[in-house]
């Protein structure tokens, strides 16, 4: 039983951060139709940051406690980096899919060595605290206060997200661009803005999911390629430019990842993979796609 | 269906026969200074040869599916891995060191599991090929990275030099390597052309052409559209099992990152570097790519960003690649 707690809730907590990078994944890939291989940079871009701004923070003095806030903000604030990357997007609107997706692998080679070049080869963890908040007991299983924040913090992100999307008069600007970029142009919807903002934004979620990552396990080079093997496989489970999706396959791949890594450690990746092909030929759209190929 | 300039081109056979003679001449050239390089070349130069010739290989099979039939694989590393562990299970565990055996059965692994994987693969095109032959990819990566007692896990497996037509050959590895290994991988690579071209200009290579510009067309044409997609995706995989033997005997070692997903990324590069739309361009592009990575490596720590950088800018501003670079210099039509 205890086993059992612990092993969902370290699923729950994965999930909820891969949420975060898949939303954003999607969000672009809705609205941009690109798909962006450098998502796991910019998650990457994120923990690292994260690491600096609470080294920063404890350095002027201010206690550990106050790690959460400063998280979120430095994730937001460098997600702004989303903004000039944009702008280079912008060339290949018009083109081939494929040449958005190399385009978006250069980036992804070119943020590797930005990442090296501020912080260095060595993997980098963050001091103190993962658990400054302490762990509630529940059921026999020491449970660290800061997964259910971040578990918490991610449900009320994918709300806003949600409800600013179904419901705000923006979101319904931004949904009908998704839609039909042409018909929304035509009708005034400033498109280009719209398009800077959405990747901004989509960038933001990166950044934010690994630095709310990064307490509890080391920022390092290999983060990148590997998290967008599992940001890919969520999206893929939960289907293409669906957010409903992306929370879908989050919880999937989270859970999946947790009990292979407890019970059979080898099948960690081959298990979620198992599960991305047998989706593929079953339902290619994702489990809550369009069905369109 | 909307295809544009990188998986476009092809149309150059139909230039004028004045540039045809011209590339001739070339590639002649080209061949002639490749052969001869033992000659004039360092000894290092020529280890990257070797390379460059295996990757040559690799990306004339990855460029029938790309950039003829239309299909962008994020997996084909996967076939490069299968390649060298063939190689490494047959020289440190089974003690079969004859190269052409290995070949074969490389050759043999990888049509079949290209073709398993291609039966479910080319029901779809664009994105969901792409992330389709990721997730394969993935799944191969890891179990050679997992599966210690099958496949060494992340230590990889040796690979001990093996017999070119049941001969050894005397001297060091490097001797090995820069003689009769070199002059074996380049015969392969021109043996692998004439096949690759001859194939491209029969009633399948027509096929596929069909196929990537459009396939409800060639369809109502009466061309089987997934078994050409099949053929070409079983064709390349052989192609890149092929240049994975001779990476994995090059490198001595078969590593699972051959497998992993920015391997395939890097093979996606150099055709995409070299240009899709022509023959030669693949080659072209394994080439500069080979000795501009050995280059920045040596110059740079920072080589990745100079290579993304490098990317970007074709993607951005020359999406034909070397090859259309060189055309439009030529005055073909670019």
């Amino acid at each position: 039983m205890t086993a059992w707690l612990d092993i969902v809730l370290g699923g729950l907590f994965h999930a909820a951060v891969l949420f975060l990078v898949a939303a954003g994944l999607q969000l672009v890939f809705g609205v941009q139709k690109i798909l962006n291989l450098a998502c796991g940079s910019f998650y990457a871009l994120g923990a690292y940051f994260a690491i600096s701004a609470v080294a920063a923070m404890t350095a002027l003095g201010l206690p550990i406690a106050y790690f959460f806030p400063v998280l979120l903000a430095s994730g937001l604030l460098i997600g702004l980096v989303g903004l000039p990357v944009e702008r280079l997007l912008r060339t290949v609107y018009r083109r081939d899919e494929s040449h958005q997706l190399l385009l978006t692998f250069g980036l992804l080679l070119m943020f590797q060595d930005i990442l090296r070049f501020f912080w260095g080869t060595a993997p980098r963890t963050m001091e103190g605290a993962y658990l400054a908040y302490g762990t509630v007991t529940a059921g026999g299983a020491q449970i660290p206060v800061y997964n259910l924040l971040v578990i918490a913090a991610s449900i009320v992100l994918a709300g806003m997200l949600g409800l600013f999307l179904q419901r705000s008069a923006l979101g319904k600007v931004i949904r009908a661009t998704a839609e039909n970029r042409d018909m929304a142009e035509g009708l005034g919807a400033n498109v280009s803005r719209i398009y800077a903002a959405v990747f901004t934004a989509g960038c933001m979620l990166g950044t934010v999911g690994g630095a709310l990552a990064v307490p509890s396990s080391a920022a390092s080079l290999d983060m990148p390629a590997e998290l967008i093997v599992e940001a890919f496989a969520i999206v893929v489970i939960g289907g293409l430019g669906s957010m409903r999706g992306a929370l879908l396959g989050a919880v999937i791949v989270g859970l999946v990842r947790a009990f292979a890594i407890a019970n059979y450690p080898e099948a960690e990746v081959l298990s979620i993979y198992l599960i991305v092909i047998a989706v593929l030929i079953i339902r290619p759209a994702g489990l809550l796609g369009k069905a369109q190929a | 269906m909307t295809v544009d300039a990188i998986v476009h081109g092809a149309e150059m056979e139909t230039a004028a026969p004045r540039s045809g003679l011209l590339s001739f001449l070339l590639t002649l050239v080209f061949c002639t200074a490749l052969a001869a390089a033992p000659y004039y070349a360092s000894t290092y130069a020529l280890t990257l040869l070797a390379t460059f010739a295996a990757y040559a290989i690799a990306l004339l099979g990855f460029n029938i599916l790309l950039g003829y039939t239309g299909l962008l694989s994020f997996g084909h590393a996967m076939f490069i891995a299968m390649g060298a562990y063939t190689a490494a299970v047959f020289t440190s565990k089974l003690g079969i060191p004859y190269l052409e055996l290995i070949l074969l059965a490389a050759a043999a692994v990888s049509a079949a599991a290209a073709f398993l994987i291609g039966l479910f693969c080319v029901r779809y095109t664009k994105i969901f090929f792409s992330m389709l032959t990721l997730a394969f990819g993935m799944t191969f990566y890891s179990f050679l990275n997992k599966f210690y007692f099958v496949t060494g896990g992340d230590q990889g497996m040796r690979i001990t030099r093996p017999l070119l037509a049941g001969l050894d050959s005397a001297g060091g590895k490097t001797a090995f390597l820069t003689g009769p290994f070199y002059y074996y991988s380049l015969a392969l690579l021109a043996i692998l052309a004439f096949l690759a071209w001859r194939l491209l200009h029969s009633p399948l290579g027509l096929h596929m052409r069909a196929v990537r510009d459009n396939p409800q067309k060639a369809a109502y044409l009466g061309v089987k559209v997934q078994r050409t997609r099949l053929w070409a995706f079983v064709i390349s995989a052989v192609y890149c099992s092929i240049a994975g033997v001779l990476i994995g005997i090059s490198v001595g070692l078969a590593d699972p990152e051959l497998g992993y997903w920015t391997q395939s990324g890097n093979l996606v590069f150099m055709t995409v570097l070299g240009g899709t739309g022509s023959f030669g361009g693949p080659v072209l592009g394994a080439l500069v790519f080979v000795f501009l990575n050995d280059w920045l490596n040596a110059t740079t720590e920072y080589w990745r960003f100079v290579l993304g950088a490098i990317l970007v800018a074709i993607v951005v501003f020359a999406p034909r690649g070397v090859a259309g670079l060189v055309h439009g210099l030529l005055g073909k039509k670019a």
